[in-house]
């Protein structure tokens, strides 16, 4: 373990009780996060993202989930924790801002009553400075009139002032691994640039470590240092930002690339990958799980039961045929040029 | 005729505090908005987070009543009409709400949750019924399977495709689609949007589409209108917006658009420190001298922003 490491997670598998049966979401993950770094996992919706984020935080509901591997936090087990254990570690060695912002807040209570119990659980602040820190936090989260935001209920919120509250709890305690399940999804652009300016700020100032989630490339982009991407909940790339986004190796990594609508690009209809993904009983547990959204490649180029391998350095790839990878549209639009030569 | 026409709408909450939680104050959530849609286009509401735009849809379906303005929809206002007569035009307008957490009853599976706005105003047999839920559950790339599961079993953007399945299922005129793909990875959001354009075409529906994704909003709108506090600041084609913002407020938001491109990250960090400081700078100009927004000024033939 380096002494920067932060977070190890080592062949994660979480499984949900469907039935009498037990399903893999997350099957098999190995990560790892360092101190002042931003890891981002990006990937199919119901790839795992959020299923892998709640077993880190020991929040998964213990009598329908199962959750096998090794989690450690700065060398600790967490995976293996009491609940009393867990309170003491969630919130200040580990927060997240959840992706269902009203979910994770209780609509009876205001929120400066939110804010409060977190920092009265991990802190000897008086009332008098927990509610100084309550309104500080919502000023640095952006939220406007924040004095009257203080008594409000989240169902008078609207949703990206929700979102920002559920930020302000999670980083109310500076907790070192934050977790950041699509923490600006509901924000404009404006206010989720200042956000990601925040989060970034915290980072540096306490040295600590963040796994974001989202679905917007652009943040990608812009905050991480490296990615993970998922599908059907293996990692099926692992790269540094500059390589994923120059170098896409695996299928699904172009695929994404692709479909991202554009600001300035006019077409009509958006990229799809052909398909969706199979619910969790459903979902082919041998063979390549990509396999079935690119049937135009052939069959004897997929290999049985591809692993992450490192192609570059630090370019890990599950997917030993990436090479010989194409586009229908690709092969079709290079036929047209090729028969008007 | 115009198929939908908003005029001077506001809505105001009050704000309670205290033991008593007596009135203190009040929040202008739609402070005067004004709109007109055509039949078949799609105007996109974007803006600052809390400026209105959710609660905007929810009056225009009559969710929420207005305090002020009228809705006026194929020619009826909307707020004169009884309860029962404004039953059938509510029918024809439908949201997706924007947080399909809290719309989806937890205790009800899946067919029960779309089969509830077919079954309050069609007859269908069941076995009509089930075929009709199947039938858009694939249009939103879900299994037909999933018609049995709870929504606390699907991902966030999996329940988001049950919310926009559930808007679809009447074959409404108009639909208010309140961040339908937010928590969808691009490709099932490319699934969803290329679908809701191509139902668009074939049944001439017409959309609002409330989004902060500008780079989706650019994909599907013909017009759009920017929100800020309650009120429009600018409203115009995409190119108008985009291309020659008039007002501050849109021009910084236009800034903070994220590069898909990680090697200008250094370039957009300092473009938007300039333009940040542009807006320090100038938006006294911008606001009236208690910071509200002016009235929407005309630019050019498409395009209207809040200028003194
Ligand atoms: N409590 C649960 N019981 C059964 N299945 C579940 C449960 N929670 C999640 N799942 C399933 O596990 C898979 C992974 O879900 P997860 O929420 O981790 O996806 P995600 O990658 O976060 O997706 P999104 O991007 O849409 O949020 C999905 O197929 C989902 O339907
Ligand atoms: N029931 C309510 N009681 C009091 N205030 C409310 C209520 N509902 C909304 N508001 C306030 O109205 C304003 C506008 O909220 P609205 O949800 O319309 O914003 P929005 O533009 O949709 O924002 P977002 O992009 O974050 O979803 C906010 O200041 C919010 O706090
Ligand atoms: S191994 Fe074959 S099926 Fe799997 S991702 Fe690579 S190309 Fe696709
Ligand atoms: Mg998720
Ligand atoms: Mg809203």
């Amino acid at each position: 373990m380096s002494d920067r490491s932060l977070l190890e997670i080592d062949n994660v598998q979480t499984s949900f009780r469907v039935g009498d049966s037990y399903y893999a979401a997350v099957d098999g993950v190995s990560l790892n996060v360092e101190r002042n770094e931003v890891l981002a996992i990006v990937g199919e919706s119901g790839s795992g993202k959020s299923a892998l984020a709640f077993s880190i935080m020991g929040l998964h509901n213990s009598h329908k989930t199962k959750i096998e591997g090794s989690i450690r936090l700065n060398g600790k087990d967490v995976n293996h924790l009491s609940t009393s254990e867990l309170n003491k570690v969630r919130g200040k060695d580990m927060g997240m801002i959840f992706q269902e912002p009203l979910t994770a807040l209780n609509p009876l209570k205001t929120i400066k009553d939110q804010i409060t119990e977190a920092l009265d659980l991990h802190t000897n602040f008086s009332a008098k400075q927990q509610n100084e820190r309550a309104l500080h936090l919502l000023n640095e989260v952006g939220i406007p009139r924040a004095d009257k935001v203080m008594n409000q209920y989240p169902h008078e919120l609207s949703g990206g002032m929700r979102q920002r509250v559920v930020i302000a709890i999670a980083i109310s305690c500076d907790p070192s691994l934050l977790i950041a399940d699509e923490p600006t999804t509901a924000l404009d652009a404006t206010i989720q640039s200042q956000i990601l300016d925040l989060l970034n700020e915290l980072k540096e100032e306490k040295d600590s470590g963040i796994i974001l989630i989202t679905h917007d490339l652009g943040v990608v982009a812009e905050m991480a240092d490296r990615v993970a991407v998922m599908y059907a909940g293996q990692v099926v790339e692992l790269a540094d930002v500059m390589s994923l986004f120059k170098q896409p190796k695996h299928p699904y990594t172009r695929s994404l690339l692709s479909s991202v609508p554009s600001t300035q690009d006019e077409k009509d209809m958006l990229h799809v990958i052909q398909g969706v993904v199979p619910s969790l009983p459903k979902m082919p547990r041998t063979g390549c799980r990509f396999k079935a959204r690119i049937p135009w490649m052939a069959d004897d180029t997929h290999e049985e039961n591809p692993e992450l391998r490192e192609v570059a350095d630090g370019h890990y790839v599950r997917c030993t045929c990436y090479k010989h990878f194409y586009f229908p549209e690709e092969e079709a639009e290079k036929d047209v040029a090729a028969h008007r030569e | 005729m115009s198929l939908l026409t908003v005029n001077n709408l506001k809505v105001h909450y009050p704000i309670r505090g205290g033991i008593l939680r007596r009135k203190i104050d009040v929040v202008r959530a739609v402070d005067g908005i004004t709109m007109e849609l055509e039949r078949g286009e799609t105007y996109g509401l974007v803006g600052e987070s809390g400026s209105g735009k959710s609660t905007s849809g929810r009056a225009i379906i009559g969710l929420e009543s207005p305090t002020a303005g009228e809705v006026t929809f194929e020619g009826q206002k909307l707020n004169q009409l009884k309860r029962q007569d404004r039953r059938e035009y509510y029918k024809d307008i439908q949201m997706v709400f924007q947080d399909p957490y809290s719309s989806l009853n937890p205790k009800k599976r899946v067919n029960d949750i779309i089969a509830e706005p077919i079954r309050n105003f069609e007859k269908r047999t069941k076995d009509d019924e089930r075929r009709r839920i199947q039938e858009l559950l694939e249009l939103v790339g879900l299994s037909p399977e999933s018609m049995h599961k709870y929504p606390h079993e699907f991902s966030g953007g999996q329940k988001q495709r049950l919310g926009v399945a559930r808007a679809l299922a009447l074959q409404p005129k108009l639909i208010i689609a309140d961040e339908p793909v937010s928590a969808l990875d691009v490709s099932v959001q490319a699934q969803v949007l290329n679908f809701m354009k191509e139902i668009q075409r074939e049944l001439d529906l017409t959309y609002i589409f409330i989004s902060h994704d500008l780079g989706v909003v650019r994909h599907m709108c013909n017009r759009i209108g920017i929100m800020y506090n309650g009120r429009f600041v600018e409203e115009g084609s995409a190119e108008d917006v985009y291309d020659n913002p008039q007002h501050i407020y849109t021009k910084r938001l236009v800034a903070a658009i994220p590069d898909i491109d990680p090697a200008n990250r250094k370039h957009q960090t300092d473009f938007r420190r300039e333009v940040k400081k542009e807006y320090d700078n100038k938006k006294a100009e911008f606001f009236d001298e208690h910071g509200g927004v002016f009235d929407l000024k005309q630019v050019s033939s498409t395009h209207y922003a809040a200028l003194p």
